[in-house]
């Protein structure tokens, strides 16, 4: 199962969220730049998943193994798989009142920095890579000292995720249903966010209701979530399938 | 196998509770101190000790046989154990032959101290252009750039410097915005009160540099009862910071201090703390009982008085920095930040009390309380028949940290003028694991996530803040919410 350059891979996870079975047997592999994409009805555990990964401490694991960059990550803290490169979109980000943007942002890369062993950024080289991130994808300059999410749009809060994830350059981006709420404007803006970081060493897993961000965004692979397992895997051509016929032709023969 | 919730949020910050007051320690020196014990004879011999005048002697008797006939006050939310006035020493002083003249003559221990706390006072360790009065225990060791602040007019010295050299201002000024009257705190303050700082900013100055004193209790079983008298006359601006810190000690200690202030016609003055005594262990044992009077009287027209309050120490804090709006178009602020953690107990809040004309008052209140700490916002706003037109907004904002520990306000309206403008918004939130979830996620450690959400919720007073101390002030908040999760 693990190949020489495989970043995730996920062997017969079962999850369980207050004693509720959520996740029943999930076995998943992301290489290197690879772009997948998990669809799936409502309550079949996508959010779960990604929960799961991102280590939220309502999220127990039952059975199972999660392998990233060659190492087991159950028994990491949240922060120790943030810092090993692990992020995580927000579906619904939260709202931290007061806290500026910029004072955030800085004091997550400089969390990051310090786990690696490197010094603190510059305040110089700090703004600089902000500024040219926020028009990448189209952020107001206002927006990076307004509190946290304070009084953000569904929208911006989207964006403000995508920003972060600019700034942070994780290896792993686990992107919670970022296209949901979105106008097609702003959706556009964000898969330019992405496509930019859609390098060698960037790997994403894409979570969505639907295709349309996969209009943006070409996955390497989709897979389909139900009932907690993945029923089915296949190239970028399963979305537009699921888009034609919904998942019930899956769901059935199952 | 069994379920496994390793990244539940309790990680050991246990362990870092111990070192979480870094001015923990004592410094061996050897003090003058008194017996324990109150009385008159008692009173004759601070006095004495400190050459005072007759005038003062008389009126800290007249406060004496007052305080006798009153009681503690008891309507504060708080629990405190019955103090014994008796068992206190009201008088300690380093040993010292002489008064020292210079820095040269001062006890280098003492300025090792105060080098711990993060004070140096020597003037070529310019502490980016702060002027320092340092008292320890009863008395006032030195005060720096006093040649240079003279240049300007400016008088900054010890309280008992300036009974000596001042002694008309003191005679004017003294008890006149606190009558040893005014609570039972207040009095035995103006009793046995031993040392303080007093500034005068003469007509139309603006004072030079931001002022400072800093406080330390050492000597185990004494109180410290200081005194603060700041007078900016007409036209004049000052800007001052005290900061206070205490040795970790298993009994409680008593701290009552009395701060005044007046402002004349068009003259401002920002009175800034950073209290940090002792808060006790975290079981509540010891720390500093911190009862404390400051007012400020905004006597001239068009003067202002503001007050920030940044309070993270003392086992029990009790104190109302206030304002008396008698200047017409006068303005009176309070912005406050209230830390309580572990058994921590704070009541503390504002009265602005509204008597001139086009008046306004602005209170800002953020209570943070974790662990088993309560926390209360008090505050009263008064406007008098004749203040036409006054203004008042308050905004009084509570945060819990976990589930165990209280959040209480207390506001109350005395108004008796109807083209008073009044607004009040209120709120309490807790921090939520959501938000520290977002944090960790982003890889930040979950007490710097805290710490961070914390100062997100002070932002409008840390604001207030000298530039120089609000990076200090962030960095106590810090260390005082260590502990706060578990």
């Amino acid at each position: 199962m693990s190949k020489r350059n495989s970043l995730l891979s996920i062997n017969n996870l079962k999850v369980s969220i207050a004693e509720k079975i959520i996740i029943s047997g999930l076995n998943l592999t992301i290489n290197h730049g690879e772009v997948h994409a998990i669809m799936g009805p409502n309550g079949s555990g996508k959010s779960t998943l990604a929960k799961t990964l991102a280590g939220h401490p309502e999220c127990n694991i039952h059975a199972g193994s999660i392998n990233y960059l060659g190492t087991k990550i159950i028994d990491l803290s949240v922060e120790e798989r943030a810092n090993k490169g692990i992020f995580l979109g927000f579906q619904y980000p939260i709202e931290i009142p007061g806290l500026s943007n910029t004072a955030f942002l800085k004091a997550a890369l400089n969390a990051q920095r310090k786990s690696q062993g490197d010094e603190e950024i510059t305040a110089v080289d700090f703004l600089k890579e902000l500024k040219h991130n926020a028009e990448v994808i189209g952020m107001d300059q206002a927006f990076l000292n307004r509190g946290v999410n304070e009084g953000f749009s569904g929208g911006e809060k989207k964006r403000n995720e995508i920003l972060q994830m600019m700034m942070l350059k994780p290896r792993l981006s686990i992107l919670d249903e970022t296209d949901s709420g979105l106008d097609i404007d702003a959706m556009k803006t964000v898969a330019n966010g992405l496509n930019s970081m859609r390098k060698k060493d960037s790997s994403f897993l894409l979570i969505t209701h639907y295709d349309r961000l996969l209009g943006y965004i070409k996955p390497d692979f989709v897979h389909v979530l139900s009932k907690g397992r993945i029923i089915q895997s296949g190239d970028s051509t399963l979305a537009n399938k699921l888009e034609e016929k919904g998942y019930e032709w899956l769901t059935k023969t199952k | 196998m069994q379920p496994t919730n390793k990244n539940k949020s309790n990680p050991e910050i246990e362990k870092h509770i111990d070192q979480s007051y870094k001015y923990g320690f004592v410094t061996d020196i050897e003090s003058e101190t008194i017996p324990p014990g109150l009385d008159e004879d008692v009173i004759r011999l601070i006095s004495s000790k400190k050459n005072e005048p007759d005038f003062l002697l008389e009126w800290r008797l007249k406060a004496f046989r007052h305080w006798l006939k009153m009681k503690p006050p008891m309507w504060a939310q708080l629990r405190i154990e019955d103090i014994d006035f008796q068992s206190i020493s009201y008088f300690s002083q380093p040993k010292s032959k002489n008064a020292p003249k210079s820095l040269d003559e001062v006890d280098p221990d003492l300025l090792l101290t105060y080098e711990k706390l993060g004070i140096p006072l020597h003037e070529r360790a310019k502490l980016a252009g702060v002027a320092v009065d340092a008292v320890f225990d009863s008395v006032s060791v030195t005060t720096t750039f006093k040649e240079k602040l003279a240049e300007a007019g400016v008088i900054f010295c010890s309280f008992s410097e300036a009974v000596k050299e001042h002694p008309d201002l003191i005679k004017q000024y003294l008890g006149k915005v606190v009558p040893y009257r005014d609570n039972f705190y207040a009095a035995l303050n103006a009793a046995v009160f031993s040392d303080g700082s007093f500034v005068y900013i003469p007509k139309g100055v603006r004072c030079p540099m931001e002022l400072s004193t800093y406080f330390r209790i050492n000597e185990a079983k004494t109180g410290q009862f200081e005194r603060t008298l700041i007078i900016a006359d007409e036209g004049s601006h000052v800007s001052y910071l005290e900061g206070c810190t205490a040795p970790m000690r298993d009994e409680n200690q008593l701290h009552a201090a009395v701060v005044e202030l007046i402002a004349l016609d068009d003259a401002e003055i920002k009175y800034s703390t950073v209290q940090n005594w002792y808060p006790g262990d975290e079981e509540g044992k010891g720390g500093i009982y911190n009862f404390v009077t400051k007012r400020g009287d905004c006597r001239g027209k068009n003067s202002k008085i503001s007050w920030t309050q940044i309070e993270t120490g003392s086992a029990i804090t009790w104190k109302y920095p206030s304002c008396i709006l008698r200047g017409d178009n006068s303005v009176g602020e309070f912005y406050s930040i209230a830390l309580t953690n572990h058994y921590q107990q704070a009541d503390t809040g504002t009265k602005m009390v509204h008597l001139g004309k086009n008046t306004k008052s602005k209170v800002i209140s953020k209570g943070i309380s974790a662990g088993h700490a309560q926390n209360s916002y008090r505050g009263l706003i008064s406007v008098s028949k004749n203040a036409e037109h006054s203004r008042n907004y308050t905004q009084c904002d509570s945060l819990l940290i976990g589930g165990e520990c209280g959040a209480h306000t207390f506001p109350s309206m005395e108004i008796h003028n109807s083209s008073t403008t009044l607004a009040h918004e209120a709120t309490t939130s807790k921090v939520a694991d959501e938000q520290l979830f977002y944090c960790r996620q982003r890889g930040i450690e979950e007490e710097d996530a805290i710490a961070l959400i914390v100062s997100g919720f002070c932002k409008e007073v840390l604001n207030e803040l000298p530039m120089e101390f609000a990076v200090e002030a962030r960095a106590l908040l810090q260390v005082n919410l260590e502990g706060a999760v578990g």
